[in-house]
């Protein structure tokens, strides 16, 4: 291999000293929990939580569920590469193209090792929503042609079933609708409990013989709730049924394994977990990725074309098409690096108490209700609420005034809100650079809302 | 503790007191048309149904004015007490006359919080004046501009002769 000096891709200073490139050297991990005085540390690498926002008060960042605030080193590590290597990758002999390769295949590696798979298993999209359209799509392509002799991936028919859950965000919903629609397949879903926690009861009802396909959210980015990963795999497993995985919510909180949770295919984004916006992946067993026709086509994942056909190259190649963000993987990869180093056990061992302090400080307060599973063990600080008399844009607006950044509306998840019973919310989600001073500021303000819109009678 | 100013002026008392008494939220089981807005954003809905009425010839030449003005909806405490403040500013009025209202309203909420220029705007839009500070946010003018698109589609249609529901979920 010729020539990328790991040093010179990413600037290595922080407050941590993290992102050395290549990733970190495994520390043998610093296991102790963590102190207030590392979150303080850790806060320090993140420029923006410094900043003044409304009033002149300190921002509140409790919004990480729809995107994740990220430290200096990734925008350090992505500067470095633009001004020192930036080029096309996998085409051109010049040392910048050739650099530039080998730092985008390095972040591939990086991050399949941070998820437990082999870089051939980490095809890069724009992100989660890319991801799970790409798949669809690509069983919607080889439902078109004949059935092959044996296949790890489903020819679906009509009359099959296409398995997802109430809880799912959009992205992992409406693409189902359409191969659906596209295939002749019937889609069902498993029912989501009055707290939303899955109701896995009505499993054996909707997986047999006929499933094709069984989608669903590690965590849900509504109520926080955690799947049973293990449970729904086995009963996919027992009818041959290809499992997905949306693991948008769950990546960035909870240490995940795709190979360990035995999924096929999977999908992520960077921008949720400390990396920048625009870029994602899909994960898929090399068995599936192998049988799965591509879906975009073009540049780069293709061997030979002649004025009538083309022939692709072997997965990942095969599903990245065109211009890859070469600065946004290696942007990603860093963040892995800063997530590693911390450790993700670590991590989250600190947001469950976080989200338990969260969850003891918002069920006190009168006319709020807690969407959600109100055991911390179940959930994710992903905290979803439904606040009596109040839309969730005005509480919003009030929080906001007071420097706390809070998601409201319906998250792309109609479904599930509507199960729920509201047609929005208001959402607080934790973060690893949130203290639990953060969480008891919220909670004050919330518990001000209803008397100042008046909705205490 | 007191408020601090950027919300106050969001949320003036006029526009609470019309967000927890709305005014004309009594939709009429009849009406020369319908109209339904939704804001995809937030999902905030209204339902809004107008009825046409002559006006004393002498005076006003024989136009149309807008007899009845009710509405139905679900949303946020700037687009129910927008579409409140707005049914009590229009109603009776002729059709010109709102045609020139909504558009010192459209005025008022793209100002960015500057104000209006012109004075008789101001005179104009009277109560709705109140909702200048929403202008400050981009993000809620749409829920301020909500009840005025269903008054504006609504008006259309009944001059057109339109009559037919909107659709949209009832409600």
């Amino acid at each position: 291999m010729t020539g990328l000096s790991p040093e010179t891709v990413t600037s290595p200073t922080n407050a941590h000293g993290l992102c050395g490139p290549g990733g970190l050297p495994d520390l043998g991990a610093p296991r102790e929990p963590i102190t207030p005085q590392e979150v303080e540390r850790i806060r320090r690498d993140f420029p923006i939580l410094a900043r003044k926002v409304r009033s002149g008060h300190e921002l509140i960042y409790l919004d990480t569920a729809a995107t994740a605030q990220r430290p200096s080193c990734v925008m350090d590590a992505m500067t470095w590469f633009a001004n020192n290597n930036y080029a096309a990758v996998n085409r051109g002999a010049h040392l910048l193209g050739e650099e530039s390769t080998e730092a985008f295949e390095d972040a591939r590696a990086r991050v399949a090792r941070f998820f437990g798979a082999t870089p051939s298993e980490i095809v890069f999209t724009s992100g989660t929503t890319a991801a799970l359209n790409l798949i669809a799509l690509s069983l919607g392509e080889l439902a078109q042609g004949e059935p092959p002799a044996s296949s790890a991936v489903p020819h679906i028919c009509p009359g099959d079933r296409i398995v997802v859950t109430q809880a799912e965000h959009h992205a992992n919903l409406v693409p189902w609708q359409r191969l659906a629609a596209r295939t002749g397949a019937e889609l069902a879903w498993i029912d989501a409990g009055p707290d939303g926690r899955l109701n896995l009861e009505s499993l054996a009802a909707l997986i047999d013989s006929r499933t094709r396909v069984l989608a669903f959210t590690h965590a849900s980015n509504v109520t926080g709730a955690v799947t049973d990963v293990a449970r729904l795999v086995e009963a996919a497993r027992s009818v041959g049924a290809l499992t997905v995985l949306d693991a948008a919510q769950s990546a960035p909180h909870l240490p995940v394994d795709f190979r360990a949770l035995g999924v096929d295919l999977a999908a992520i984004s960077a921008h949720k977990m400390l990396g920048p916006n625009g870029i994602g992946a899909l994960y898929g067993r090399r068995e599936v990725l192998e049988q799965l026709p591509p879906v975009f086509t073009g540049g780069s994942m293709v061997e030979i074309v002649t004025m009538t056909e083309a022939t692709f190259c072997p997965p990942p190649g095969r599903f990245e098409a065109g211009t890859q963000p070469v600065t946004e993987a290696i942007g990603w990869a860093a963040a892995l690096d800063y997530l590693s180093h911390l450790g993700m056990d670590r991590l989250a061992e600190r947001e469950a108490k976080l989200t338990a302090r969260l969850l003891d400080a918002v069920t006190g307060i009168p006319g709020v209700r807690l969407l959600g599973p109100a055991d911390p063990a179940d959930r994710l600080g992903v905290v979803a609420l439904d606040i009596e008399g109040v839309h969730p844009h005005d509480a919003g607006q009030y929080l906001d005034d007071r420097g706390i950044a809070v998601r409201v509306g319906h998250h792309c998840a109609q479904p599930i809100h509507r199960a729920l019973g509201v047609r929005a919310s208001t959402r607080a989600s934790v973060g690893l650079y949130n203290t639990e001073a953060e969480i008891d500021a919220f909670a004050e303000a919330l518990a001000n809302v209803r008397p100042y819109f008046g909705a205490t009678q | 503790m007191s408020e601090p100013s950027g919300l106050e002026s969001l949320y003036r008392e006029l526009i609470l007191d019309h967000y927890r008494r709305p005014r004309g939220k009594d939709l009429a089981p009849t009406f020369d048309a319908e109209s339904f807005q939704v804001n995809p954003v937030c999902g905030d809905e209204v339902r809004l149904r107008v009825k046409l009425g002559a006006a004393s010839s002498d005076e006003l030449g024989g136009t149309d004015i807008l007899g009845q003005v009710t509405w139905t909806g679900t949303g946020c405490s700037i687009s129910q007490a927008s579409t409140s403040v707005m049914c009590e500013l229009v109603r009776g009025e002729d059709l010109g006359r709102v045609a020139e209202l909504e558009a010192a309203f459209g005025r008022l909420m793209h100002s960015r919080g500057l104000g209006l220029e012109s004075e008789a705007d101001e005179d104009a839009l009277g109560d709705a004046i109140a909702f200048e500070g929403v202008a400050k946010y981009p993000a809620r003018v749409k829920c301020a501009l909500l009840g005025w698109m269903a008054l504006k589609d609504a008006l259309a249609k009944a001059v057109a002769g339109d009559s037919s529901p909107a659709p949209g979920p009832k409600g």
